[in-house]
């Protein structure tokens, strides 16, 4: 599985914690105190490396917070 | 950089009023996702409900309508067959479908009109603040209904999916979930599925889209997942029931 690098529209999250179950991983996390303009405490990645870039997160996210990129090209 | 996921165009690049969690959001992107793959977003025209999607059109980068509370399908009647060429849709709560608006549903169907409906099921009226819906699952709490609903006063929950695919003009009928990443997947296959037979004119297109409404189900979003898993599916099964050999 290709790894992948996460970025994320932090003023769109309201903190649902949606992708946070579905991360097999479980490297995201709820902001220990970030506040965004929303009010709500924004989603943020506990280890960038030890993603695998699966897609769970951004396909569980409501709010179009989280994009996923690979610096990896797959093999033929 | 190579993407794996962006936000699809079809979705304006704005925060929405949903509550935290609501997976109206992630019905939003399906539709949109879909069809901004079959590059259908210039030609697409919604119809929005009355219901906590009542804002839709300032989510979904398509043209669209408002509607009365229930009448989408008769207003995407009108569209549909004053511009053919059009790709129309409604997405309607469960309220606005299956309640005020069942006999404009059936109609629709019954008259084989060539759009697409995306039923958001959420077992309650979100908007007005949780009261029962046609679909309010037995012993599931309302407002109106502080005991759990109760067969012998409110009958039993209505399964729009089961009920639409009795329509010969229903010819795509499919029950699916955001509950899972998996579930989502499938979803976004049967909603494309739906806009195919669409583009095809081949008939009135119907996908039931099991969602949650934490708020008034006064769940937090993660246990509103587990709860539709474990309370909404065992009632309403998920699968294909009716679909033509063009689209398989
Ligand atoms: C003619 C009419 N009757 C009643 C209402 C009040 N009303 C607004 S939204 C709604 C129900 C919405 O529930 P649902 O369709 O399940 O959508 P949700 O909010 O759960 O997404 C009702 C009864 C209305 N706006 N118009
Ligand atoms: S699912 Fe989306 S809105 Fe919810 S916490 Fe994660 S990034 Fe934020
Ligand atoms: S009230 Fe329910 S359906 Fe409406 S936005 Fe909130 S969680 Fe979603």
């Amino acid at each position: 599985m290709a790894k992948g690098i996460l970025k994320f529209n932090k003023d769109r999250c309201k903190g649902c914690e949606l992708c946070v179950v579905v991360c097999p991983k479980m490297i995201l996390k709820i902001h220990d105190y970030e506040v965004n303009a929303m009010g709500y405490r924004p989603i943020s990645v506990t280890d960038m490396d030890q993603c695998i870039g699966c897609g769970s997160c951004a396909l569980m996210c409501p709010d179009g917070v989280i994009s996923i990129y690979t610096e990896e090209v797959p093999a033929k | 950089m190579k993407k794996i996921f962006e936000y699809t165009k079809g979705m304006l690049p704005v925060s929405t009023h949903y509550c935290p969690g609501c997976t109206h959001g992630i019905a939003h992107r399906l539709v949109m996702e879909v069809l901004e793959e079959r590059g259908l977003l210039g030609e697409s025209i919604g119809v929005a409900p009355i219901g906590c999607s009542i804002l839709s059109h300032n989510y979904m980068n398509v043209d669209m309508c408002e509607s009365a509370h229930g009448r989408a399908p008769a207003v995407a009647s009108g569209i549909r067959r004053a511009m053919p060429d059009k790709i129309v849709f409604t997405y309607q709560g469960d309220g606005d479908l299956a309640s005020i608006g069942a006999g404009e549903i059936v109609h629709a169907a019954h008259r084989g009109e060539k759009f697409t409906t995306i039923f958001v099921n959420n077992a309650i009226y979100g908007m007005t603040g949780g009261q029962m819906a046609p679909t309010t699952l037995i012993g599931q709490k309302s407002t109106t209904g502080i005991e759990g609903r109760k067969k012998e006063i409110s009958g039993m929950p209505l399964r729009v999916a089961e009920m639409l695919a009795t329509i010969d003009g229903a010819v795509f009928v499919e029950r699916v979930a955001l509950n899972t990443p998996a579930n989502i997947r499938k979803a976004k296959k049967a909603i494309d599925k739906a806009f195919a037979v669409q583009e095809k004119r081949l008939g009135f297109s119907f996908v039931e889209v099991l969602s949650t409404c934490p708020t008034n189900w006064g769940l937090n979003p993660v246990e509103s997942l587990k709860w539709l898993g474990k309370n909404m599916i065992p009632y309403y099964p998920l699968g294909n029931l009716r679909s033509p050999e063009e689209v398989e």
